[in-house]
């Protein structure tokens, strides 16, 4: 008779359903499917879409890579930790590390022009949190993803971690500029 | 040593004295981290509230670690294994597989629990409850969950040797109830979820000694997530059994269809483990048909049994009280309804919750390129707090007011505050939620000592509103604490100090369960229930609202390809 006792009909599979319960499964079905579309069709149609291109790396080999460009295109140097700030030209390859406890090292970017991002870590998993885009991704060590970005706005922008990466996790944020 | 059984003279159920045993054992441990988690949240939300910011770094991590692993394993497995010697030995009116087993394995679960909690306090394991490597935990803080998960699996095979028995020994005819249908989808989902853990688990341990040198960061994610969403999964399939159940119990609702039910229950076997993905998708490493294909649950098909579950409980409701004569316009059977029995008024705050905040944030989040607006942000823990705490947790919540005078045969005591507890706890918690989620849309982190930045050199300032928001969090976070502690006392000084109630018949046979011959010709046809289905379609519509207006969000951000 109820949810606790075995169904009173043992036939309970011949049962015929209710309309408006058939018309709520077939409701549901149908959004299921389309929300099942819409990855699909962002990926077609959409601008923003995580490029999955990844290749393994070791920490020394991302270093030295990412030091090339910094030593290439430094302009400037901020803050009293003296972190290089990187001009590199549109649809270059930009390496931004992260490390206990910081981004490094500053880009200026400039807008509508695309450039192609490698993330990786030189230690704990860390989470560029691109503020206030609000864009997130995972950072892991051994790593070296690719994704090719264009900012849309100029402006100042602050890469916050945001996976838990010990005591001083507070104090990692790192910037790009956008001009 | 005989097997007796005792007839619980207010319920009717017929309880195997030793399971009875068992059930108060894993009550009373679930209820005893929820006590040490509880008391964890207080100091999370205390730091996390930026104009009370109270715990240093170091002590507000480690909160927070022990906070995650006693709410969302040790609390809600200990109480989940309540719940399948329940739905085996009681509803079946069959005695206990293996009953000297299961107490074996219930303590190595409980020195599980305390070993990983000592870990914990001890102040080196603050790994948060992910634990992800490369950073390392102490070896205890890993070898605990291993007893904990070894005791739980032990416990799930159990619970199958125990309808293995019920059917050998004839304690029942025809199909197992829809309860313990639901709790065989939990049981199977456990140990496809214990697996992931051992797999995982059981290197970083080694590791942890020293005798594997390195664990790979993003291989770790892939696998432990096939436990850590997995185990989130059990208490879906255990708290939509729970929601049946007390429809049932208060109501003597009968499910609207059982093929139905039961197939929606089917889905999330073959589906909801998928979902582990929804993890995954801001990783690099995985292509994109992996992901869509994983995060949809194939197609969504385990959202289309959720949603199934959410229009048929209270359908079934509905049905009921109509039968009974509240039958005035589209919603006469709810305002009707016994908004007083906390047993109903838990549950139904957490259905409409789980399904509103919890069902609506998931499916948005998990959505592939939508998760890059939410991954790692406070959205993540106001998404699970509506999932875990007002879907899981609140319906636990509901179903033990019915169990204590029912298995621990004495009266609730404070029946006044009984009444208001569900709406102080769960309604505080909606509020949370909400405004953890629009913390997280402005981006403010999770597991984050300082949204200020004290000490970063290049500090980012978050918008006015985010800081609203936090201390709307900490308000609200407190109030559902005060909601918490007062069900937690209420519970244990029932347990303690409440009207001892009248034992019951003790048997040393069973009963086997007999059903009522079936209504010839076909039961009567069932009442219509056109006002869960305004209900449902009105959750629909904010839906689809919500999911497509984050896709417009995302559309105005940086090209990303």
């Amino acid at each position: 008779m109820s949810a606790i006792l075995p169904p009173a009909d043992r036939i309970w599979w011949k049962h015929p359903i209710d309309k408006l319960e058939y018309t709520w499964i077939a409701i549901a079905l149908i959004w299921s499917l389309t929300m099942f579309v819409m990855m699909i069709w962002w990926h077609i149609y959409g601008n923003q879409n995580l490029a999955n291109e990844t290749y393994k790396t070791t920490k020394e080999m991302y270093a030295a890579k990412t030091q090339a460009v910094v030593d290439k295109y430094t302009v400037r140097t901020e803050t009293d930790k003296q972190i290089p700030v990187v001009k590199p030209p549109a649809g270059s390859d930009i390496y931004l590390i992260g490390r206990l406890w910081d981004w490094w090292p500053i880009y200026e970017l400039e807008k509508d022009k695309t450039y192609k991002l490698h993330l990786s870590a030189m230690d704990y998993m860390h989470g560029f949190s691109l503020q206030p885009q609000n864009i997130n991704i995972q950072v892991h060590p051994n790593y070296d993803h690719v994704i090719k970005i264009t900012p849309n706005q100029a402006g100042t922008y602050s890469i916050v971690c945001n996976e838990y990466c010990g005591i001083g996790h507070h104090t990692m944020v790192g910037r790009i500029y956008v001009k | 040593m005989a097997t007796t059984y005792r007839i619980c003279p207010r319920s009717g159920l017929q309880f195997d004295t030793e399971a009875e045993k068992l059930m108060r054992f894993h009550a009373v441990a679930g209820v005893l981290s929820l006590l040490v988690g509880g008391i964890m949240a207080l100091g999370v939300i205390l730091t996390r509230w930026p104009a009370v910011h109270l715990l240093s770094a170091d002590t507000f991590y480690m909160v927070l670690t022990a906070h995650g692993i006693d709410m969302l394993i040790f609390w809600i497995i200990f109480f989940e294994m309540a719940v399948l010697i329940f739905a085996s030995s009681t509803l079946l009116h069959c005695r206990l597989a293996t009953p000297k087993l299961a107490w074996a394995a219930s303590i190595l679960m409980a020195i599980g629990a305390i070993m990983t909690n000592v870990a914990i306090f001890q102040g080196e394991s603050s790994v948060m409850f992910t634990s992800y490597v490369p950073m390392q935990a102490k070896w205890h803080f890993y070898l605990g969950l291993i007893l904990f998960a070894v005791g739980a699996l032990i416990i799930c095979f159990i619970f199958l040797g125990t309808l293995v028995i019920a059917k050998a020994e004839k304690t029942y005819e025809g199909s197992i109830p829809l309860v313990t249908f639901g709790a065989l989808t939990a049981c199977i989902i456990a140990i496809f979820t214990i697996a992931g853990g051992a797999i995982i688990l059981i290197p970083t341990l080694l590791w942890s000694l020293g005798y594997i040198r390195e664990i790979d960061s993003l291989m770790y994610r892939v696998v432990w997530w096939a436990m850590g969403h997995s185990s989130q999964q059990i208490n879906v399939s255990a708290h939509v059994a729970i929601w049946y159940a007390i429809a049932a119990i208060v109501f003597g609702a009968k499910p609207m269809s059982e093929k139905v039910s039961r197939s929606a229950y089917f889905l999330y076997i073959l589906f909801l483990q998928l979902a582990c993905a929804h993890h995954l998708l801001s990783d690099p490493g995985m292509g994109s048909e992996w992901k869509v294909v994983n995060t949809s649950y194939f197609m969504y098909f385990a959202v289309l049994a959720s949603m199934i579950h959410g229009m048929t409980v209270p359908g079934a409701i509905e049905q009921a009280q109509r039968l009974k004569g509240y039958n005035k316009g589209l919603f006469e059977w709810l305002r009707k309804a016994p908004w007083g029995n906390p047993a109903f008024s838990s549950m139904f705050l957490s259905l409409i919750g789980f399904g509103f905040l919890g069902g609506i944030s998931g499916v948005m989040m998990g959505a592939e390129q939508l998760n890059m607006l939410i991954h790692n942000t406070i959205y993540v823990p106001g998404h699970f707090h509506a999932t875990v705490v007002i879907g899981t947790t609140l319906a636990f919540m509901g179903l033990t007011y019915f169990l204590v005078p029912v298995l621990f045969k004495r009266e609730v005591l404070f029946p006044g505050f009984a009444k208001i507890q569900p709406y102080l706890f769960g309604l505080a918690m909606y509020v949370v939620a909400l405004v953890m989620m629009g913390a997280g849309t402005l981006g403010v982190s999770r597991r984050h000592w300082d949204m200020a930045f004290a000490g970063a050199p290049m500090a980012y300032e978050w918008p006015g509103a985010a800081y609203l928001m936090m201390g709307l969090t900490g308000i609200f976070s407190c109030i559902a604490i005060v909601g918490g502690a007062g069900w937690i006392l209420q519970i244990v000084l029932s347990i303690l100090f409440g009207k001892k109630l009248e034992e019951g018949e003790t048997r040393s046979t069973p009963i086997p369960l007999t059903l009522p011959a079936p209504t010839p010709g076909g039961a009567a046809h069932p009442p219509a229930t056109p006002g869960t289905l305004v209900l449902a379609l009105i959750f629909l519509t904010a839906f689809i609202l919500y999911y497509f207006v984050n896709w417009k969000y995302l559309s105005s951000l940086w090209g990303l390809a």
